[in-house]
């Protein structure tokens, strides 16, 4: 069965910091780290998709305008506190495997190079089996 | 040519590995013979005895592997001497048991199921890893892995390559069948819309079910899971409608059923049956006939389903196997009935879909509106079938706007 983690970025803590506000070595831990799970998993035979996203500065908010005209505003939403930073795809043999991984991915070190415990999102995928109705 | 590849795969696979033992390097050295032959035979056409081609071709890559070893391995280089002579005799004698011990060795209760499926898709169904990758939506590197991972659990496990004595040749079988029915449900249940690629593992599963009730055609269970398959994969083409939505059983048209298939189906299980010893698969499959049988869904001899769905529940507490049997008996004693039998499941069915669907299916039979538009809703929500999703919600809709 498959599953989306989504790793959830806080707004406040982009705009205070950014990979040259980390202290030297902490940011190449901290990709070293995500580049380690993303390798683990495929070897588990676990990994369908992993998607890094550009910063929350690059993202755009479409809306149909007059004559189904796009019309754009900067994303994200002023209030968001939160912001889509990434995303694994996982196809594991259960719910807890789902869970565990995320545990996992939420340790990636942060700038004093402890776990950040970032919060993970973790929902099914739509797409497993369906029974006869 | 293909199908012939497929066909052979798993032979040549045992023949090899009777004589190397070493699955993960006897599955390349075969690998690599498969590929060899499609290369080949399109250009100089298709030797006489394309099995005994296979078979030599792959020992010779077995030969130049432990070669490669020979001072780890003394004792597996002579027995790779000894094997170019034994490779002419056994190609007239192909080994069916082969097919079956390596099938054994495949779906391993040690395995996972994810891992047994995939293993046995690229062993014995001779499928390529790409197109099992393809078949489940995971990335070729990932389902490499996880094959390459299955190979060692089987390593590790100790199995020796031969054949189990009478019990554990039971209980191993057992392990075969589920795994083929695993590999079919996931075929049948999703060859839906743009996944229609998928359906080819219904047919794969189908394939398989055929070979093993040959390898054992004395298994009840072997024959019912092959009856059980044929007589659902039927109604596959009224299952959907053009555009991908769900049409229930009771909605669908049923000119659209595969008659051949039905017939197949009607006449294994019924052969199968008077013989005793009779298993799940075996029920389920005349279930499925009962239904197939049923040129309208009102023609449906429901007090027969019961009776079977009695039988069944008798054999396993599956909880899936209970709600059927609600269901079954909502449409002999009525829904208020079938609605008494839920409430024993509310545990072991919490927070699952199919509780949800069914109960509102019920509580429309018995006119309660509300209740059922409610649990439509709950079931669409945790449904992971897109497909699925839509029907629940559109019973939901429709309930709601009929006054």
């Amino acid at each position: 069965m498959k599953y989306i983690l989504m790793m959830q970025g806080k707004i406040a803590d982009w705009k205070a910091q950014n990979s040259t506000t980390w202290p030297p070595g902490a940011f190449q831990a901290h990709i070293d780290f995500l580049i380690s799970l993303n390798k683990t998993l495929t070897e588990n035979g676990e990994l369908a998709a992993v998607v890094a996203l550009t910063s929350p500065e690059e993202s755009r908010i479409v809306r149909a305008g007059p004559g189904g005209q796009p019309a754009i505003t900067d994303g994200p939403f002023p209030e968001a506190k939160e912001f889509l930073a990434g995303y694994w795809i996982v196809d594991v043999d259960s719910h807890e495997r789902a869970l565990q991984i995320a545990a996992v991915a939420s340790t990636a070190p942060g700038p004093d190079g402890a776990p950040m415990n970032m919060p993970i999102e973790v929902r099914p995928v739509m797409g497993a089996p369906g029974e006869e109705m | 040519m293909t199908s012939l590849l497929r066909e052979l795969a798993p032979q040549v696979l045992g023949a090899v590995m009777r004589r190397y033992r070493d699955f993960a390097a006897c599955e390349d050295a075969v690998q690599e013979a498969l590929l060899a032959a499609a290369g080949q035979w399109p250009r100089d056409g298709t030797p006489q005895n394309p099995r005994g081609w296979l078979i030599q071709v792959a020992c010779r890559r077995m030969n130049d592997h432990l070669r490669s070893e020979t001072a780890r391995r003394s004792r597996e280089a002579a027995a790779a001497q000894e094997s170019d002579q034994q490779v002419m005799q056994d190609e007239t004698d192909p080994n069916q048991d082969d097919t079956l011990v390596l099938l054994f060795m495949c779906c391993h209760p040690a395995l996972t199921p994810s891992s047994a499926i995939a293993l046995t898709l690229r062993a014995v169904g001779g499928l390529t890893t790409a197109e099992i990758a393809n078949a489940f939506l995971v990335p070729e590197a990932t389902m490499a892995q996880r094959i390459s991972r299955a190979k060692q659990a089987v390593k590790a496990s100790g199995t020796p390559f031969d054949t189990p004595d009478a019990r554990d040749r039971d209980q191993r079988m057992g392990s075969v069948l589920q795994v083929l029915y695993l590999i079919f449900n996931e075929g049948y249940a999703s060859s839906i819309g743009p996944d229609l690629q998928r359906s080819d593992l219904a047919n794969e599963a189908i394939r398989l079910a055929r070979a093993v009730r040959r390898l054992a055609p004395d298994n009840g269970e072997a024959a019912g899971l092959l009856a059980l398959m044929l007589l659902t994969d039927a109604r596959r083409p009224a299952r959907t409608t053009a555009d991908g939505a769900l049409v229930p059983l009771a909605e669908q048209d049923r000119t659209l059923w595969d008659g051949r298939a039905v017939a197949e189906g009607v006449a294994l299980i019924s052969e199968t049956l008077p013989r005793g010893m009779v298993g799940p698969y075996q029920i389920q499959a005349a279930i499925a006939a009962v239904h197939d049988e049923a040129a309208r869904a009102q023609d449906t001899d429901w007090p027969q389903i019961l009776a079977l769905y009695g039988l069944l529940a008798q054999m396993s507490d599956n909880p899936m196997v209970a709600l059927n049997h609600a269901v079954a008996v909502a449409m002999v004693e009525g829904p208020r009935a079938g609605l008494g039998q839920l409430a024993a499941l509310d545990g072991a069915l919490a927070g699952h879909h199919r509780l949800a669907a069914v109960r509102a299916h019920l509580l429309e039979m018995a006119g309660e509106r509300e209740a059922a538009i409610a649990h439509y809703l709950t079931a669409a929500g945790r449904t992971t079938s897109l497909p699925e999703r839509n029907y629940l919600n559109l019973k939901a809709a429709r309930l709601g706007a009929s006054v």
